[in-house]
């Protein structure tokens, strides 16, 4: 049924094009420069007028005939199976897999009748649909094409809807944000208010307590399982394996921005900036299996032979490679940044008798912290919502410790764990990952934010 | 003008001392700073590129391997009885046969005198579960085979392949004997006998060998009670015994020694056969036979040696008896080294050695597909709008603040909207390419919006304002004109934005895409894996020969990845235009 849709659309849409544009070429006869706009602009018209009317009818008469289709069937059974969500959803999956004859046993009269209007509504639902959507199609090629005169702007029409169109493109980045909001803020909600929910902690024991053991009480008469929803062992884990990661790749990162920046030669630049172009490239779980299969056995053989002990799934090993992951982040915006203080300013140095160290390090850096600063944020917030180095060299029990040769686990580390799977999507448990992600993407933002208004200041300043 | 009368009357003026021996030496240490400096930037990029370096090596000599299998070559006569009993010659009663059955009459044949069912059930472990696969799609596109004795492709079990591989032990042949050897018997436990102390050197080995075991522990034991933490005393009290009852069986240096798997294997090849030894004595062992002798006949010397397998046995996944199979089929041209083709066509398997990429592979596509579709035009569009439509208001401000602040958002709250939205809310499939499309489109669609920006900047306005000279409309000017001219940037971009998706892993993990799937996904809402997803998977499992396919997978990818950034590089480079 969606091709029948499909075709008709297409074949509605094609002939309001042709339609409209030939009569655009009648109407202007020979002297085609006296219709306002081209004849190509009238065919697009009316075709976008078939299109935009179509498409709609299409998705507002899919869900709608859903709904009914579901309702007439679900009315063959009594009312109070049809109120209790998780009896009505049973009660649909058999009958789609009673229609999809896809049957384990013998089905019930009931389920059976129930499939069969389930079947029809949902035929005569979709010939409804194409009917509609034919006659509107056709109801606007017709009137589209009636419009077509010399003095018509069809030109100026069809731009409006170009740019209403491009807008919307532009909008579904904003949606995105809001779509991340809405489903990741209303599942948190409900992990600390809904009552329905066993085991939610309250607010300020998750931000503040320093246990974490999330247990999914799998039914009812398990009881009481203790569990603990502590945020702060997550934060301290991910805080220790961001600062080590930084300890890593702040200095690296920053020197070798400046060499390339301000020392390199063109030559040397084009070698190592496409290295670093080559590190940045590499998929983080390529840098997980690095270092949870060479860099932490390593570790742990080297603090063998000290005399160390040195957990497998060291924050150290995990901290260690995702420095060498930022590396590149924090040289290419310093790199910008750095470039982009004015050469006068080196000169007046120079003038002054300063070697080229002096006039970096007291002058150019300087000039240039507020992006260096803002380069070192967008590194923590990228370390901060890494996930596969962690998740494959980080450990998952929740240690509140900072040494760094112990295991920790962090933030993304525990949505994953929980989220891989199967989910019940009413356990604390599971909506305890949507929490952590709302924290995740708070912290994120807020390093984000505060990172790019510095840059764009910035930029302002030398501009 | 003052500073002319300060100096009129006399003052005299400051003048920079740059000669005295001070001053100098203040210069020389300026310079060295500056020297300095500049190596600290040198070895940071050094640095930086070593470790580059480091992983890639690192991951291409685990790989590498992963891209040859062994099998055994073997003459095998494809019966009819087992083949097709009824003679109907149904192409799906011949599919259905049980090949294995011939593969290890064939084996059998190759390794022979194997009696008992441990025995047996050793040398047949050497195969792989789908050994057969090759010959059964054989036979049955030729069913003329059956009758016939043919010669097949045999593939080896993960343990076996590795051990080929080199990862089982060093072999290492002692001396040519002195003495003439005697063994009391072909198969069994036996003992042979020589004339002269052939075993001593080894014996010697043996208790040196011991000796340090003893000190080994001795010095864990020390460790751990420096460590002191307390649960750790029984561990301690059992490790000094451990070391007390090894070095009890040092007293005697010319004592027998019973050999355990904890040391390295010795071996007496004789008569065509080989005795693993139990007891070493200097001219005398005990051992089980591992391959039948052909006779008890004694052997001259230079006729029979003493072999050792450097690796104890408990060190490596591959028994005694599976090396000496294994060697034997090898030194009789049993064994054959081939590409791994199956790496490329198969899906995913529990078996290391049947395990391939294809599957992960086509999901990726089917993937990408579907974020391209979004993305690229979506991106393109609202890149056009922001940088050319879009009015200075605080609305597009937000869009503009909007879209950089989610280009940094951490990928895996992309895999929280996912689950969120287009599988609980709008019930899409779970594991399926389309909602994992989805997902990697919102991921990459600042990076996308971004980049074509950049581009269409790039673009001089005065390409924009001949056309709107001459009667253009802004759309036909930008749509004809800019855009055309941007669009190298743009490709680049998404390139870059493909490949971005192409490596991202997290997200997936939140939609499901981490289930265990044999099949080749044929449709975007079937269930499938991609590259990235399939590494993780991989990397997980505790088998060895799973770790080479892991970093062979990885090869893949970054190969891919390599050819995208190089095909985006190349395009930049092509129609790159400076204005």
């Amino acid at each position: 049924m969606p091709a029948l849709y499909l075709a008709a659309t297409v074949l509605l849409v094609m002939a309001g094009f042709f339609v409209s544009r030939g009569r655009a070429i009648a109407v202007g006869g020979a002297k085609l420069s006296q219709l306002h706009s081209l004849p190509v602009y009238h065919g697009l018209y009316t075709a976008a007028l078939v299109l935009v009317p179509m498409l709609l009818v299409y998705a507002i008469g899919t869900p709608v005939v859903g709904w009914l289709a579901e309702h007439n069937a679900l009315s063959n059974f009594p009312s109070e199976s049809i109120t209790d969500p998780l009896a009505r959803s049973t009660l649909l999956r058999e009958i789609t897999n009673l229609i999809a004859g896809v049957t384990s046993g013998e089905s019930s009269e009931a389920t059976r009748s129930a499939a069969v209007s389930f079947t029809e509504t949902h035929v005569l639902g979709q010939r409804v649909i194409l009917a509609t959507g034919i006659v509107v199609g056709f109801a606007a090629g017709f009137w589209g094409t009636n419009k077509v005169a010399l003095r018509f702007r069809a030109r100026d029409r069809f731009e409006y809807i170009v740019q209403v169109l491009l807008f919307l493109c532009a909008a579904i980045a904003v949606l995105t944000t809001f779509g991340i909001l809405f489903s990741v803020a209303g599942e948190s909600y409900r992990f600390f208010f809904d009552p329905a929910i066993i085991g939610r902690p309250g607010v300020f024991d998750f931000l503040f307590g320093t246990e974490w053991n999330p247990q999914a009480a799998m039914r009812a008469d398990q009881g009481e399982i203790a569990t603990a929803y502590g945020f702060i062992p997550l934060l301290a884990g991910t805080l220790l394996i961001t600062v080590i990661a930084i300890l890593v790749a702040g200095p690296l990162g920053l020197l070798s921005a400046i060499y390339l920046a301000e020392f390199a030669s063109p030559k040397v630049r084009a070698i190592f900036k496409p290295v670093l172009e080559i590190l940045a490239g590499i998929p983080t779980v390529v840098l997980g299996f690095f270092a949870a299969l060479t860099v932490a056995p390593l570790l742990r053989g080297a603090g063998e032979t000290i005399g160390l002990d040195i957990a497998s799934e060291s924050a150290l090993a995990a901290g260690l490679v995702m420095g060498m992951m930022i590396i590149p982040f924090i040289s290419s915006l310093s790199d910008d940044v750095i470039n982009a203080v004015p050469q006068a300013m080196r000169d007046g140095a120079y003038a002054l008798g300063a070697t080229q160290a002096e006039t970096i390090r007291q002058v150019v850096l300087p000039a240039a912290l507020p992006g260096i600063v803002a380069a070192f944020m967008l590194a923590i917030s990228r370390a901060i919502g890494e996930t596969m180095i962690v998740v494959m060299a980080a450990g998952l029990a929740a240690n509140l410790t900072l040494n760094p040769l112990h295991a920790v686990t962090t933030i993304t580390v525990q949505i994953k764990t929980i989220l891989v799977g199967d989910q019940e999507f009413d356990s604390a448990k599971t909506l305890a990952a949507f929490a952590l992600g709302l924290v995740l993407f708070f912290i994120t933002l807020f390093l984000n934010y505060i990172a790019l208004r510095i840059v764009r200041k910035y930029q302002e300043q030398y501009d | 003008m003052t500073d002319i009368g300060f100096t009129s009357q006399g003052i005299a003026p400051r003048r920079t001392d740059t000669r005295s021996v001070a001053a100098k030496a203040r210069l020389k240490a300026r310079y060295r700073s500056n020297t300095r400096f500049r190596w600290y930037g040198i070895s940071a990029l050094a640095i930086a590129s070593a470790f580059l370096v480091i992983l890639i090596t690192d991951i291409f000599t685990k790989g590498m391997p992963a891209f040859w299998q062994h099998s055994i070559v073997a003459d095998v006569a494809v019966t009819e009885d087992i083949v097709d009993p009824d003679g109907k010659r149904d192409p799906s009663a011949i599919l259905g046969a049980d090949y294995m059955a011939l593969a290890r009459t064939a084996l059998a044949a190759a390794v022979p005198g194997i009696e008992g069912r441990t025995q047996k059930k050793q040398l047949n472990d050497l195969l792989s579960s789908g050994a057969a696969d090759e010959l059964r799609t054989e036979v049955a596109a030729h069913p003329e085979m059956i009758g016939k004795t043919v010669k097949a492709n045999f593939l080896l079990s993960d343990t076996a392949d590795l051990y080929l591989k080199g990862d089982g032990t060093p072999i290492i042949n002692s001396a040519p004997s002195l003495g003439t050897a005697t063994p009391s018997a072909t198969a069994g436990e036996i003992t042979v006998l020589t004339t002269d102390t052939d075993f001593a050197a080894a014996l010697v080995e043996v208790k040196k060998d011991i000796q340090s075991k003893a000190a080994a522990l001795s010095a864990e034991a020390d460790r751990l009670q420096r460590l002191n933490s307390g649960t750790t005393a029984d561990r301690i009290a059992e490790l000094r015994k451990d070391a007390k009852s090894l070095e009890a069986r040092l007293s005697n240096p010319n004592s027998e020694e019973v050999l355990d798997g904890k040391i390295a294997s010795h071996l007496v090849e004789i008569n065509g056969g080989l005795v693993k030894v139990t007891k070493l004595a200097s001219s005398v062992v005990t051992g089980d036979v591992l391959i039948p002798l052909k006779s008890t006949e004694a052997a001259a010397p230079g006729q029979w040696q003493l072999i050792t397998y450097a690796t104890p046995e408990t060190d490596r996944s591959i028994s005694d008896r599976g090396v000496a199979f294994l060697e034997h089929l090898r030194s009789n041209g049993h064994v054959e080294k081939q590409f791994n083709w199956r790496f490329f066509t198969a899906g995913d398997s529990r078996e290391a050695e049947l395990a391939g990429v294809r599957g992960a592979i086509v999901g990726s596509l089917l993937t990408l597909f579907v974020t391209m579709i979004i993305c690229l035009p979506i991106g393109v569009l609202a890149a056009i709008y922001l940088e050319q439509f879009a009015p200075k208001n605080r609305l597009t401000d937000l869009i503009d603040i909007n879209i950089n602040n989610l280009a940094a958002v951490p990928s895996i709250v992309f895999g929280l909207l996912g689950l969120a939205v287009f599988l609980n809310f709008f019930g899409l499939p779970r594991s399926a390419p389309l909602v994992g499309g989805l997902v990697l489109a919102l991921l990459v669609l600042p990076t996308i919006i971004i980049t074509s920006r950049a581009a269409l900047r790039a673009v001089p306005p005065s390409v924009q304002e001949a056309a709107l000279g001459i009667g253009a409309s802004k759309q036909q000017a930008i749509f004809h004109h800019v855009l055309p001219l941007a669009m190298p940037g743009i490709m680049t971009g998404t390139i870059i934005g493909m490949a971005h998706a192409l490596g991202e892993t997290a997200p997936l993990l939140m939609i499901g895409m981490v289930a265990f799937i044999v099949d080749v996904p044929k449709g975007f809402t079937e269930s499938a894996t991609v590259l990235p997803v399939q590494i993780y998977l991989w990397s997980d499992l505790p088998e060895p020969a799973f770790q080479s396919k892991t970093a062979a997978a990885i090869i893949v990818l970054l190969t891919v990845l390599f050819v995208m950034n190089g095909a985006a590089i190349w395009l930049r480079k092509k129609f790159e235009r400076r204005w």
